[in-house]
């Protein structure tokens, strides 16, 4: 059973991903980082990827994009993106398709902009390579963008020091929609900011996706942040998806313990201050096996005793 | 810094009844531009603040607002500009002069925020513990010491038989504990944590603070939880104080505090949680006047009262609630002075 039928609404999936499986491979011994993992994106919708550090969410990001770099390597599955088998791309045809069909921002995207250029010149750079317009056309086209993402134009001339951490990851998202791709993926693009510029920058990418209607792969490891910003969200452990299901069923009604223990890491702001466990050390989940639904739209790895591990030292990787 | 609150600070009738650690008008300045330069950024800006015994108080605010410089004079790892800081009633400024003494560490210890930094990878667990009561001189026969070791290591929940394990063999929230019981080797008064789960997967966070909850329950240790998230503070801590441009704005217990909060700095943390359980998450008109009333100067409703004289340079502490809710809010009217308030707000500055 996979996920892949399980599409938000009635619209048609943008991105279509079938038992994707990607391995580290070394000389004597290789790592699956991804195990198998299937999931759909439709039109206008985002759809968030939740879990810890090295359970693969960022392999599946930098797959989607074709980004994977030597020893990693894709071993199974499909990547579909709009019809087009995004594994079979040619190198021209990948040129394309990054930014123009799929943008993504990364963590700390915010220091990837070029220091000793203006940012109006990385973006007008978009323009020229991507689109072909004039330098002119381009700087107009640039300075429209820094609007959209409430940036005075006059900004055009800084350069990046001179914008505050969060004005810089607004210009990297502002950029990212430039060519007005179909899907945008953000890979932890607040966890270098602030709380409350963080929360200005999600209200900002949400306003984006209502102008431009793009949809949007939202990976994070903050529960909240994502149930407050997602519509059908996945939960990820060890490679693969433990849960999947829309953001508020997942919310109020986890299922597998991995997810409990994940919105049991955040405690509430409101309400009486309950006790919460998370998972306790060294616990460990072993063979996870495939989605089955609970209710509709609802998936779950099923979880049993003999599927737990908790041996305190044995294979603790960190 | 006279505070006009009542029912606040208890006074120390005697050393017993005071605070474990008491801070008082701390105040820190860095030196910025080149050598002969006078100008310099204030870091902190007379802070008040006591932690009672067994009692666990978190210091909130964002990056860049002085909880971590505090932190660090308080740990003395930095030397303060001016102010005291009391440890059982003892002003350790005056005492150690220069550098802690090894007193003043057997009383106060430190857990950092980094686990895989703050081990050295190349000893094993045994031998940060047994090195820790060496130190500090209690480590006694090699079977006590033993003992002890094992009972450390249940303390924080872990496996005696992980003293013989290397920090690398260890997951995250493991070293955390190993980080942990080296502090408690030494058996303090007082913890202080800077940001001790922002480093750990999220799944095993709840696990350390439910740890230093348990310390303080049955050991009655005073912590100072240094952190960025209130969600954690609120689940915690029994009061809270934020700090803000270098100065503490408002402190209550956490409950009240993160319920009804006063300043409008504390309004705008709390409001940009992430709550899924909160409807209508963000309005940027509110927002707005947020900022304009953290930066706007004014005069407050006190001004010209003889009996709670109130200025923008005395503000006063004005009870919020009930007073066993020990809440007060710096007269939230007054600018933290203007240049780093606007310095830490506004959008158009470097960060």
């Amino acid at each position: 059973m996979t996920v892949s039928q399980v599409s938000f609404g009635t619209h048609e999936a943008v991105l279509e991903v079938k038992d994707l499986t990607v391995k580290y491979v070394g000389d004597t011994r290789s790592t699956t980082a991804v195990d198998r993992v299937s999931f759909s994106i439709g039109t206008g919708e985002i759809f968030g990827l939740a879990g810890e550090s090295g359970c693969g969410k960022s392999t599946i990001a930098n797959s989607l994009m074709r980004l994977l770099k030597h020893p990693a390597r894709i071993s199974g599955g499909s990547i579909r993106f709009g019809g087009k088998d995004v594994l079979a791309m040619s190198p021209e045809e990948l040129r394309r398709f990054r930014w123009q069909d799929v943008a993504m921002v990364f963590q700390s995207a915010m220091n990837s902009l070029n220091p000793v250029l203006t940012i109006g010149e990385q973006i007008t750079d978009i323009y020229t390579t991507h689109a072909g317009y004039s330098r002119k056309e381009s700087l107009r086209r640039a300075g429209e963008l820094l609007e959209l993402v409430r940036i005075n134009p006059v900004r055009l001339k800084s350069y990046p020091h001179q914008l505050s951490g969060g004005m810089r990851q607004r210009a990297v998202i502002a950029m990212a929609v430039a060519l007005k791709p179909s899907l945008l993926i953000l890979d932890e693009p607040t966890t270098a900011l602030d709380v409350v510029v963080q929360q200005e920058i999600m209200a900002q990418i949400k306003e984006l996706q209502h102008e431009l209607g793009f949809s949007v792969l939202f990976i994070t490891h903050d529960m909240s942040l994502m149930v407050e910003l997602s519509h059908r969200m996945a939960v990820m452990y060890g490679g693969r998806i433990v849960e999947t299901a829309k953001a508020a069923d997942i919310h109020t009604n986890p299922q597998h313990p991995y997810t409990q223990a994940l919105m049991g890491a955040f405690p509430p702001l409101t309400g009486p201050r309950v006790p919460l466990t998370g998972l306790p050390d060294g616990v460990k989940f072993r063979n996870i096996p495939d989605l089955a639904e609970v209710s509709p739209g609802h998936y779950v790895a099923p979880f049993g005793a003999e599927l737990l591990e908790t041996g305190a030292l044995e294979g603790a990787t960190r | 810094m006279s505070s006009t609150m009542t029912g606040a600070a208890a006074p120390a009738a005697g050393v017993e009844a005071g605070p474990a650690l008491e801070i008082r008008g701390l105040s820190k300045t860095f030196p910025i531009g080149g050598l002969f330069s006078r100008k310099a950024v204030r870091a902190l800006h007379d802070v008040d603040l006591s932690l009672g015994r067994g009692e666990i108080v978190a210091l909130v605010g964002e990056s860049g607002s002085g909880k971590s410089t505090l932190a660090r004079c308080v740990a003395r790892l930095e030397k303060p500009s001016a102010g005291e800081i009391l440890l059982d009633g003892v002003d350790v400024l005056k005492r150690d002069r220069f550098q802690a003494s090894r007193e003043y560490r057997s009383q106060l210890q430190m857990v950092f925020q980094d686990p895989f930094g703050s081990l050295n990878p190349a000893h094993r667990i045994e031998h940060f513990l047994r090195r820790s009561l060496a130190i500090h001189g209690k480590a006694g026969t090699a079977a006590a010491a033993q003992a002890r070791l094992e009972e450390l290591m249940a303390t924080v929940g872990l496996q005696p038989d992980m003293l013989n394990s290397y920090p690398h063999e260890l997951s995250g929230g493991q070293r955390q504990r190993v980080a942990i019981a080296r502090a408690l080797a030494v058996e303090p008064q007082v913890i202080l944590a800077d940001e001790p789960t922002s480093m750990l997967d999220v799944s095993v966070r709840i696990g350390i603070l439910n740890l230093m909850r348990k310390l303080r329950d049955e050991q009655g240790i005073s912590m100072l939880y240094i952190t960025h998230d209130l969600a954690s503070a609120r689940y915690l801590a029994d009061r809270t104080a934020v700090m803000f441009a270098g100065e503490l704005v408002e402190e209550g217990e956490s409950l009240d505090l993160l319920a009804n909060p006063a300043h409008p700095y504390t309004q705008l943390l709390v409001s940009a949680v992430p709550d899924p359980a909160r409807a209508g998450s963000y309005d940027p008109v509110r927002r707005a006047e947020l900022r304009a009333a953290v930066m706007s100067p004014a005069s407050c409703a006190f001004d010209g009262d003889p009996e709670q004289p109130c200025s923008a340079e005395h503000p006063v502490r004005h009870r919020v609630g009930a007073p066993e809710n020990r809440h007060w809010v710096r007269c939230h009217l007054y600018r933290p002075a203007a240049g780093s308030a606007g310095h830490a707000l506004a959008e158009a500055k470097v960060s």
